[in-house]
């Protein structure tokens, strides 16, 4: 059923594409509808899954090409039963809120949805080519979202994410070739080929180039400046799945891949690269404060949050671990949300994304909805508690604290100005005291539509469950990362 | 033992089928269509064209797969069979192309010449003694010359056709001049005496000279840097379906000679050898011309306004990729080699099929004349987003699974594993390239201009179906490698001693 995801996806790029005489309302009805059943096969396939079991379960296995040792094989494990969740959520929600497309809308939605599938299939593959193959898959409508439906410089922004994305492509591919023959070139499942222990000098090469070129999408500092000119210049929609899940597909393919390979270039680069990813979060965070553009706010937030996810991986405990992965999901539903809000709701009302503009618009006022929507993600983003950002965070913290405690308090300082940049942008973007000298634009912005506040919803629920009941979903990752999966991740 | 006449002709029954196909068009046209309308001239040709090449087709597949009847000149087996195959169904789709155009009036001349070209390159797959070989590509190379210069009434197409010409002269002198070396220092023409011949004395500077003069000989042929002067000009000044030819079935052909020479007859002179000083070994001749060729491949292609010039530089910087399946020097790098090479036949093939429509809607062939391509042809716009995005190598397209094969066979070469190791390294980093300025294509394809000038664009239906089969053989070929690949290493196993 899990596998459904995947398929129903792409048949849904196709429909949208191909079905003749498709109205636009018929397409967006036909692209909700296909995602809503992945999110359904997605809830199906955490209702399945036998937690105590653990470990690869729900498995899919046909042979493709038996003679380079290379198989389909799909399943699913805590780890990506959460990202598929999270995937299903963004796609409903993003379909939500891309309800305003009119222009080429069967092609929007098609691109849509093959991204989508493309992310489903990365979380799902066990066979690590199956797993590149998907990976690969997701770059192209990438380009195509942005340069068609993008706006501000979209076509320098989307052909620099395209190229980040494929130069850390390159990189895993290199990597994954190198894996491949050093382990007897026989096969590319994952499960046999954690069976191979590759020799240090090895691991101490092959660890780097991989963990990089899944990094790079990942947002690790100094390799993410395609997020924020990429988020800002994508439409509402896809800026929702690229800093909600897209992101999330370099961090799951570090962790799946690199990390459970090469555990001994794990433990040499460790301190190097929880340094990068500290310095991504302060360096993100920091980059927010400045930004004028509502949207590179965000875009900047999602390096700073990222450096989390990051940070937590490298931690070396079971804690940071689990972090990083609730902080996955945490991040991707609060960055849809946020761009939702931002993008959709506000700025395509506003026609502006210039802070010190929007001021003008008292839009808590005026679109009260809104305001309340990005207040509760921006605490929740910040880290307040009750929302899933806090227990996230907090899980990475403590994790990273017994591994480098320099770097946790780093980390720390990251979320105080976290909550700055966020409570600047909420205040001058919503609550702005009106300027007697400010001409205050007095066009009417249109009512938020049903669509709109649906999205919300549907993203703000999950935050706030998750938030208030962590074990929601900590139950499903920590077996995942108990032996014998994952064990070689938990320094010793 | 005594050489029946009746063998030979059953060994080549495909290339003989197809030379008389060749005399029946070029008669017919003769004699029976004086006055008649083009169309109908092309018509009549094409459907005797396609009629030799769907025999001969069928020939190769009754035909015995190891009739020894000429052991030191032929070889075939299935890896051959499957490459002729490839061969016919690449010249039979340009020539479907070169129906629906007007670029000559000698269309028996065109018809003759192109099959005549087809057993020629059919003749390099099976050759196995150097001088047969030879002969087979100067057959090649000469049919290919008089196709460029077909184009008489454009001044361009005759001065690309001049230049093809005399570098092709300059370079069939090398392969000559190498053929000639290597005999000399080995006695042996047949590829397999020659791995035979142990070597003593002064043989081993002979033998490098022999290699690079060969390499730069079939460098030529290949389209391989620094030997690449003439395909830019002439891919963009031939007629498209002449130039698709060039790229597509003539480069598969070339290769595959190219690789049983070096990986069969020079087998033992791969590497560089200090304790016998003097023997270069070709692994580094080649890799000089594979990486030269993904450099000024993949750099020259971002600096062109012309899709022709830059499908030209494009496919210099493939001939780089392919090389590394020849170093590789494994079964399993000569099968990804040919798989590669038909998959990008194919779109290559395709993409020239749709440059041709924009040129016959446009007038030219710049990035800026694909401005809104998606309006005016939406299926071929689409086919052509395949063909590109399977050069520039993104799954699940054929052209991703090829390199991922070349990239996997290279690094499991049994000699000179850290030369390997960069040379893939550089592969890939090129790739990233390459992407660049395909996407760049493809922006104008769909995106671009929303100015369209309101004319009647009507889709040409046999364009159209030969996009359309083309780009579904590579999507088919890109989720199922598996239909071509699995029996060509054993192939060549067999092949290979």
């Amino acid at each position: 059923m899990l596998s459904w995801t995947i398929y129903s996806s792409f048949a849904g790029a196709l429909v949208c594409a191909l079905w003749p005489r498709l109205s636009a309302e018929g397409c967006r009805r036909t692209a909700l509808s296909f995602a809503l059943f992945g999110l359904l096969c997605a809830l199906v396939g955490c209702r399945q899954y036998n937690v105590p079991d653990g470990g690869v379960q729900l498995t899919v296995q046909h042979s493709w090409m038996p003679s380079l040792g290379i198989g389909y094989q799909l399943g699913a494990d805590g780890v990506s039963l959460t990202l598929t969740l999270l995937t299903g959520l963004a796609a409903v929600a993003g379909i939500l809120f891309s309800w305003n497309i009119q222009h080429r809308s069967r092609e929007f939605f098609a691109f849509f949805l093959a991204l989508v599938g493309g992310c489903y299939g990365v979380f799902l593959s066990f066979d690590l080519f199956l797993l590149f193959v998907f990976y690969e898959l997701a770059i192209i409508p990438k380009y195509f979202l942005i340069v068609i439906w993008g706006s501000t410089r979209k076509e320098y922004g989307a052909m620099k994410l395209v190229l980040y994305s494929f130069a850390g492509s390159a990189l895993v591919l290199l990597g994954l070739l190198a894996a491949y023959v050093e382990a007897g070139a026989s096969t590319f499942n994952w499960i046999q080929l954690k069976e191979h222990s590759y020799s240090p000098s090895f691991q101490l090469w092959a660890f780097p180039v991989t963990f990089l070129g899944f990094a790079v999408l990942a947002g690790l500092w100094p390799f993410h400046t395609w997020a924020p000119t990429g988020h800002a210049a994508a439409p509402t929609g896809a800026s929702m799945l690229l800093a909600g899940v897209v992101m999330k597909l370099g961090a799951y393919g570090a962790l799946r891949f690199p990390m459970t390979l090469f555990p001994a270039g794990l433990e040499a680069w460790r301190d190097e690269l929880a340094l990068l990813a500290s310095i991504g979060i302060v360096y993100g965070a920091a980059a927010a404060l400045v930004q004028r553009d509502f949207k590179f706010v965000i875009g900047y937030s999602s390096v700073s949050h990222m450096g989390f996810v990051l940070l937590g991986l490298m931690a070396g405990t079971e804690a940071g671990l689990s972090g990083a992965v609730l902080q996955m999901f945490s991040h991707g539903i609060l960055a849809g949300l946020l761009f939702g809000v931002v993008g959709r709701m506000v700025c395509s009302r506003t026609r502006t994304r210039d802070l010190n503009e929007l001021e003008a618009f008292r839009l808590a006022k005026r679109l009260p909805f809104a305001a309340g929507t990005f207040v509760l993600a921006g605490f929740a983003s910040i880290g307040m508690p009750g929302f899933s950002g806090f227990v996230a965070e907090l899980q990475v913290l403590i994790g990273a604290w017994k591994a480098f405690p320099t770097l946790a308090i780093l980390a720390g300082v990251g979320i105080l100005i976290g909550a700055v940049y966020t409570l600047r942008a909420m205040f001058q973007a919503f609550f702005a005291k009106e300027k007697p000298f400010a001409h205050s634009p007095k066009e009417p912005l249109s009512p938020l539509t049903l669509h709109e506040k649906a999205g919300a919803g549907l993203l703000l629920a999950p935050t706030i469950a998750v938030g208030l009941y962590p074990r929601l979903l900590l139950d499903l990752i920590l077996p995942s990362l108990s032996p014998p999966l994952l064990e070689p991740l938990i320094a010793k | 033992m005594e050489t029946r006449y009746s063998d030979i002709l059953l060994l080549l029954a495909p290339e003989t089928i197809l030379v008389i196909a060749a005399l029946a068009a070029l008669a017919v046209d003769l004699f029976g269509m004086r006055g008649q309308t083009d169309q109908r001239r092309h018509a009549l040709a094409f459907g005797l064209s396609a009629f030799g090449c769907l025999a001969a087709i069928l020939s190769i597949g009754i035909g015995p797969p190891d009739a020894g009847a000429l052991p030191h000149w032929l070889h075939s087996s299935t890896a051959t069979g499957l490459v002729k195959t490839a061969l016919i169904g690449l010249t039979l789709g340009a020539l479907a192309m070169s129906a629906r155009s007007a670029f000559t009036d000698h269309l028996g001349e065109l018809y003759f010449i192109a099959l005549i070209a087809l057993a020629g390159m059919m003749l390099m797959v099976s050759a196995e003694h150097l001088l047969l070989a030879f002969a087979a590509l100067e057959t090649v190379a000469l049919s290919f010359y008089s196709l460029a210069a077909l184009r008489k009434q454009s001044r361009q197409a005759a001065e690309g056709a001049l230049k093809y010409f005399l570098l092709g002269g300059v370079s069939a002198a090398f392969t000559l001049f190498g053929i000639s070396f290597i005999y000399g220092a080995t006695h042996a023409l047949t590829l397999s005496e020659i791995a035979a011949q142990p070597l003593s004395g002064t043989a081993p500077p002979l033998m490098s000279i022999g290699m690079i003069a060969i390499a730069v000989g079939f460098g030529f042929k290949i389209a391989a840097a620094p030997m690449h002067w003439w395909a830019p000009d002439v891919y963009q000044t031939a007629a498209p379906p002449v130039a698709a030819l060039i790229a597509s079935a003539s480069k598969l052909a070339g290769f595959y000679l190219f690789a049983r020479l070096w990986t069969v007859g020079l087998a033992p002179w791969i590497v560089f050898n200090e304790e016998e000083a003097g023997i270069g070994g070709w692994l580094p001749l080649l890799a000089l011309l594979a990486l030269a060729s993904l450099l000024i491949g993949n750099l020259a292609a971002i600096a062109q306004s012309s899709v022709k010039r830059l499908l030209a530089y494009s496919a210099i910087a493939h001939s780089g990729y392919v090389l590394l399946g020849i170093m590789a020097n494994n079964p399993h790098g000569t099968a990804s080699m040919i798989y590669y090479l038909l998959t990008y036949g194919l779109a290559v093939l395709g993409a020239f099929a749709l440059v041709s429509l924009v040129e016959k809607t446009c007038g030219d062939d710049r990035i800026a004349s694909f401005a809104n391509f998606h309006q005016r042809f939406p299926v071929e716009a689409f086919c052509l987003l395949i063909f590109i995005l399977s050069l520039a190598g993104i799954p699940p397209l054929a052209g991703f699974f090829g390199k991922f094969y070349l990239f996997a066979a290279a690094l499991q070469s049994p000699d000179a594993a850290q030369w390997m190791f960069w040379l893939v390294a550089a592969g890939i980093a090129a790739s990233v390239l390459s992407l660049y300025y395909y996407l760049r294509l493809l922006k104008q394809v769909y995106t671009a201009g929303s100015e369209v000038v309101a004319r009647n664009f009507r889709p040409d239906p046999v364009i159209r179906t030969i996009a359309i089969l083309a780009a579904g053989v590579v999507v088919l070929l890109g989720c199922f490698p598996e239909l071509v690949i699995r029996d060509l290493p054993e192939a060549f196993r067999s092949t290979i001693p």
